[in-house]
C-alpha cells in the first residue's frame, strides 16, 4: 500500500514551474536523504520502509493521525532512538552523503549537525536562560566569552525570544513562560550552528500567539536552515511547509509539495484526512 | 427518555448515596492517620527530652573540650570523642560518597543489563547488614592485617555502611529526573558522561543533599563498627594510624559504668552527639536549599509560587 510519489522532487524529474514555488527545483541539493527507514519497537514496525528525501533550504512537512509513526520517523533521523530500549532502527539515513548509522562515524559529532525541538519545551531547568542557550556550546568546549555572547544574541533574536529576555539572561528558564521556553529550545538548538532542524510538534502546547511567533521564526529560519516538522495541525503545515509527507499506520502514504498535497492529492487516504475525514 | 439515557441515570444510581456516612469515614481516616503520627512521635520526642534534661546538665566549657578524668571521679570531658567523631565522619564520607555516587551513576545511567540488576540487589541486601559485620570485616580485612587499631579501619568500616545509603539514594533521585533532559542533552550533541555529570547531577542535587545526609546521620550513630576498629581512647588526635575514640563509643562505655557522674557525662555525651548530627544536617540543607536556585525542586517550588502568585 506504500505509494512512494517521490519523483515530482526528484531532481531526475522534468523542471516543472509552480509559480507558487521561490525555490527553483533542479538546483536545489538534497541535505538530507531517509532511505527505506524501519524502526521497531520490540518487533513491531512503527515505521515501514519509508524513504524521504529532504532538499537544503525547505521546510518539510510531517502530518498524519495520531501513532502514525511521525515522531519516530523524525527521532531516527537523528540517532535519538540509540536512547531507546528495543528500538531497533534498519536502513539509511544520509546527511550529507554521511551515513548516519554507518558504524564508522561518531553519531556525537553528527547530531551536532541536526538541531532538534522536542514537543514539550525541556530548557535545562538548573542553569540560566543564558546558560541554557549555549549549553550545546560550553559542554562541547566552546570557552570564548565574547563568541558566546554573540551567538546568545543571534540565537535569541532567530527565535524571536531576545526582545522579551534581553534584560533578564540570568533568570533562570523555568521562569519563562511555556511558550517562552519553547522558544528557548529552539534558541538552544540554533546555537549549536545546526544544518538541519527537527522539530517535534513545537507548536502543540503552546497558545496561537506564541504558535505565530514560532511559524514566523520558521519561515524566517528556513533560509539557512533545511527544516522537519511533525505536526498535528494541517493549517500550519499548509502555512509554513514547502513539502509534505502524510503518514499512516508506519507507512509514508504521500509526499510532495504541500500546496499540491493539500489541493489535489493522488492517494484517496491523503484525500480523506486532509479534508478531515478522520484523523 | 431513551434507552441510553436511562443505562446513564442507573450508572450515576449506583454511587454512593449517604453523604454524612461518607464524610464521618474521612474524618476517621483523618483521626486514624493523625493518631498515628503521635503514637509515631511520642517515643522520638521522649528521648529527646530526655536527652536535653539529663545531658544539659552535663556541659560545659570543661566537658567540651578536656580529655576524660579518672574512671567515676567525674571529672573531665568528652574533647577527644568528638573531635574523633568529627574525623571519622569526615573521612568515612571522603571514602563513601565519590563510590556512592558513582555506584548511583552507574546504577541509574548504565543500568540496564544483568551486571547492574546483581548489583542493585547485593546493594539493596548490603545496606540492611547489620554494622557489626561490617565491623568485624573491617577488623579481619585491617585491624589484623596492620596488627593495631587505627582511624583508617574505622573510616572503612563507616564508608561500607555509607556508600549502599548513598548509591540507592543517587540512583532514586537521577532516576527521578525526567528523560527529555537527557534527550535535550543527546539532541545538542552531547557525550554521554557530559550530559550526566552536567545536566542529569545537577537537577538531582537535592535528592542527593538528602541521602547523604541519611548516610552521614547513620554512620554517626554507629557504634558496633567502632568497637572492633577505632577501639576508643582517652588522648587527642595523634596519627590515623592510631586508635582514637568517638562519641558513641565513649557514650557506651560511659553508660556503662556504675557512677553516676559517668552516666550524667553519658548524656551530656549522647546530648553532643545530637546536636552534631543535627548541625550537619541543617548546615548542608540550607547551604544547598537556600543559596541555591539552583536544585531541580528548589526551582519547581519558585515555579509554583510564581504561578500562584
Amino acid at each position: 500500500m506504500t505509494t512512494l510519489i517521490t519523483t515530482p522532487i526528484g531532481r531526475e524529474s522534468a523542471p516543472i514551474t509552480y509559480p507558487e514555488n521561490h525555490f527553483p527545483i533542479d538546483t536545489c541539493k538534497y541535505k538530507m536523504i531517509a532511505e527505506n527507514v524501519t524502526v521497531s519497537y520490540g518487533g513491531i514496525d512503527a515505521v515501514k520502509n519509508v524513504t524521504m528525501k529532504f532538499k537544503e533550504n525547505t521546510v518539510t512537512a510531517l502530518i498524519g493521525p495520531s501513532g502514525c509513526g511521525k515522531t519516530t520517523f523524525l527521532r531516527c533521523l537523528n540517532r535519538m532512538h540509540d536512547m531507546t530500549k528495543n528500538a531497533k532502527v534498519k536502513g539509511k539515513v544520509m546527511i550529507d552523503n554521511i551515513d548516519l548509522y554507518s558504524k564508522e562515524i561518531d553519531p556525537i559529532y553528527h547530531r551536532r549537525k541536526v538541531g532538534m525541538v522536542f514537543q514539550k519545551p525541556n530548557p535545562f531547568p538548573t542553569m540560566s536562560v543564558y546558560d541554557n542557550v549555549t549549553a550545546g556550546l560550553r559542554l562541547n568546549g566552546v570557552r570564548d566569552k565574547k563568541i558566546l555572547d554573540e551567538i546568545v544574541e543571534d540565537s535569541l533574536k532567530m527565535a524571536y525570544l531576545w526582545d522579551e529576555v534581553k534584560n533578564d539572561l540570568k533568570k533562570s528558564a523555568i521562569e519563562l513562560s511555556g511558550g517562552q521556553q519553547q522558544r528557548l529550545c529552539i534558541a538552544r538548538a540554533l546555537a549549536i550552528q545546526p544544518e538541519v532542524l527537527l522539530m517535534d510538534e513545537p507548536a502543540s502546547a503552546l497558545d496561537p500567539i506564541a504558535t505565530q511567533k514560532i511559524e514566523e521564526t520558521i519561515t524566517e529560519l528556513k533560509r539557512d536552515y533545511t527544516i522537519i516538522i511533525v505536526t498535528h495541525n494541517m493549517q500550519q503545515a499548509i502555512r509554513v511547509s514547502d513539502f509534505t509527507g502524510f503518514m499512516y499506520l508506519g507507512d509514508l502514504i504521500e509526499f510532495r509539495e504541500t500546496k499540491k498535497l493539500f489541493t489535489d492529492p493522488k492517494n484517496e487516504l491523503t484525500a480523506k484526512y486532509v479534508q478531515g475525514h478522520f484523523g | 427518555m431513551n434507552s441510553i439515557q436511562q443505562r446513564r441515570q442507573e450508572y450515576r444510581s449506583l454511587f454512593k448515596q449517604n453523604v454524612a456516612g461518607r464524610l464521618l469515614v474521612d474524618k476517621a481516616v483523618r483521626i486514624i492517620v493523625f493518631s498515628c503520627v503521635i503514637v509515631a512521635i511520642i517515643p522520638l520526642g521522649s528521648i529527646l527530652i530526655e536527652v536535653f534534661k539529663n545531658g544539659i546538665t552535663a556541659i560545659s566549657f570543661e566537658f567540651l573540650t578536656a580529655t576524660p578524668g579518672s574512671i567515676g571521679s567525674g571529672e573531665g570531658g568528652i574533647g577527644p570523642a568528638i573531635q574523633g567523631t568529627l574525623i571519622i565522619i569526615g573521612l568515612s564520607s571522603f571514602i563513601g560518597i565519590p563510590i556512592g555516587v558513582m555506584s548511583g551513576i552507574f546504577l541509574s545511567e548504565y543500568g540496564d543489563n544483568k551486571l547492574a540488576r546483581f548489583v542493585r540487589f547485593f546493594n539493596d541486601v548490603f545496606m540492611e547488614f547489620p554494622s557489626i559485620i561490617l565491623g568485624i570485616f573491617a577488623f579481619l580485612m585491617i585491624v589484623l592485617v596492620i596488627g593495631h587499631f587505627s582511624i583508617w579501619a574505622g573510616a572503612f568500616a563507616l564508608s561500607l555502611i555509607m556508600f549502599p545509603i548513598v548509591a540507592r539514594t543517587t540512583e532514586e533521585s537521577l532516576k527521578m529526573v525526567p528523560m527529555t533532559y537527557r534527550e535535550a542533552g543527546t539532541a545538542l550533541g552531547l557525550k554521554k558522561w557530559v550530559i550526566t555529570f552536567r545536566i542529569v547531577l545537577s537537577a538531582a542535587k537535592s535528592g542527593m543533599v538528602t541521602g547523604v545526609l541519611l548516610s552521614v546521620s547513620r554512620i554517626g550513630g554507629e557504634t558496633a563498627p567502632l568497637i572492633m576498629t577505632i577501639l576508643g581512647s582517652s588522648q587527642f588526635f595523634s596519627s590515623f594510624d592510631a586508635p582514637m575514640d568517638a562519641l558513641p563509643l565513649r557514650i557506651w562505655r560511659l553508660s556503662l559504668l556504675p557512677y553516676d557522674s559517668a552516666q550524667l557525662q553519658g548524656w551530656g555525651a549522647a546530648l553532643v552527639l545530637i546536636i552534631i548530627i543535627l548541625g550537619i544536617n541543617l548546615a548542608v540543607k540550607y547551604h544547598y536549599m537556600n543559596k541555591g536556585t539552583n536544585g531541580f525542586f528548589e526551582r519547581l517550588i519558585k515555579q509554583r509560587r510564581n504561578v500562584a502568585k
